[in-house]
């Protein structure tokens, strides 16, 4: 969502740039393209095929603010066993009614813990913060579209 | 008269004997990056961000006594890109969730990582799973973010005259432990203004009830970096034993 504070700035940015699959359009898979940008950690079966096809369609992966970096809040579940979370959310948890774990063929299989992304594909580029402003989002971005190495500002690099 | 003075990156530090080439460093106000070396307590060694090179031999800036005609490196790209590599090491090997923690934008081991600009954490995470000891009325351990630099150990022998911390088992198995009957803070003689509750560099020891009193952004390390701020504690520990 921090992509969108760019406010303005996006419309100079789309006369650089055509979106793939992203938020904003209804593209399924992702095709061809210069510059993927993955935010989130790793938690499920299916984020590693989305990511993975990312990573083989990207000449430029970055990931983006705190959870894809280092797996973020999300990561906090590691602390615990994958079965007792489902436990807990799904059949002890107080308020719980009809306890069960679910366990639908269309539902990714949760992964034992949550993972950076760089510990599954590798990336070329991170873009710290939670999230990164849309100011770091530019610096990064000015220079790739230009062929040029990015380099992120002390005054934009936070991991808060 | 013989000069007593070392070289740091080709400035001449002048020092007295005895002193460290931190402590040296410190008072000619050129900074080391460090994280377990606190003023006034006895120097550890541990958490090797103060790393220099004296000729090609590295060493701990904060335990290496400072020596006549020493010609020292430290602020180099190689120096720096180790000093980078061991705070990944540190990161990782905890869980430092930064949005999640109290005391994000006051904490040391975040502050080092924007002053070396550390990007992302390189090396695989550790998860480690650690305990959280919330037993005490005013002052929290959270273990998960302990980098086990040993200045609430050292703070609470050499300065509150107590033992309330120490740092018991080797290497990943490593941790901060409280010295009392049960092995919490609540049976420990611990107080919220001892100086070992309030020396921690990261959120491993916070004091309850005052997490967000300022808001994130306008925290000490959101506005300084934390070379002004190590200069600072120094000069301030100076003029405080000037004082005595």
């Amino acid at each position: 969502m921090s992509f969108l504070d760019m406010d303005e700035r996006l419309v100079a940015l789309l006369e650089q740039v055509e979106f793939n699959r992203s938020p904003l359009t209804d593209i399924k898979h992702c095709g061809s393209c210069e510059i993927g940008l993955i935010e989130g950690g790793v938690c499920n079966a299916e984020n590693v095929k989305v990511l993975q096809e990312f990573r083989a369609n990207c000449k430029t992966l970055i990931a983006v603010g705190a959870c894809a970096i280092n797996g973020g809040v999300p990561a906090m579940r590691n602390h615990f066993d994958l079965k007792d979370c489902l436990q807990e959310a799904y059949e002890t948890g107080i308020g719980v009614t009809n306890p069960q774990i679910p366990n639908d063929t269309e539902l990714p299989l949760l992964l034992d813990k949550v993972y950076p992304i760089h510990e599954v594909v590798p990336v070329d580029y991170y873009l710290p913060g939670c999230p990164p402003s849309a100011d770091a989002f530019l610096q990064i971005l000015g220079p790739l579209l230009a062929g040029k190495e990015p380099v992120l500002s002390s005054d934009h690099l936070h991991y808060d | 008269m013989t000069h007593n003075t070392i070289t740091i990156d080709g400035q001449e530090v002048p020092f007295e004997v005895g002193q460290t080439i931190m402590d040296a460093a410190l008072a000619a106000k050129v900074y080391i990056p460090h994280l377990c070396h606190y003023p006034g307590l006895t120097p550890h060694g541990n958490c090797r961000l103060c790393s220099i090179e004296i000729g090609k031999k590295s060493v701990a800036a904060c335990t290496t006594p400072a020596v006549a005609g020493q010609q020292i490196s430290s602020n180099t790209p190689a120096i720096n890109a180790a000093r980078k590599s061991i705070t990944q090491m540190l990161f990782i090997e905890g869980n430092h969730i930064c949005p999640s923690c109290e005391k994000s934008g006051n904490c040391k081991l975040q502050a080092m990582g924007y002053f070396l600009g550390m990007l992302d954490e390189h090396f695989p995470q550790f998860y480690q799973r650690r305990k959280i000891d919330a037993s005490h009325a005013d002052i929290v351990l959270d273990r998960d973010r302990c980098i086990l630099c040993d200045l609430c150990v050292r703070a609470s022998r050499e300065v509150d005259g107590k033992n309330v911390f120490a740092i018991a088992g080797r290497g990943t198995e490593a941790h901060l432990i409280v010295n009392s009957s049960s092995g919490k803070l609540v049976d420990s003689n611990l107080e919220v203004d001892d100086l070992a509750a309030n020396i921690c560099p990261v959120g491993a020891i916070l004091k309850k009830s005052q997490g967000y009193d300022v808001p994130i952004g306008e925290r000490i390390y959101d506005q300084h970096t934390i070379s002004e701020i190590g200069l600072q504690e120094s000069i301030a520990k100076e003029s405080k034993s000037d004082d005595n």
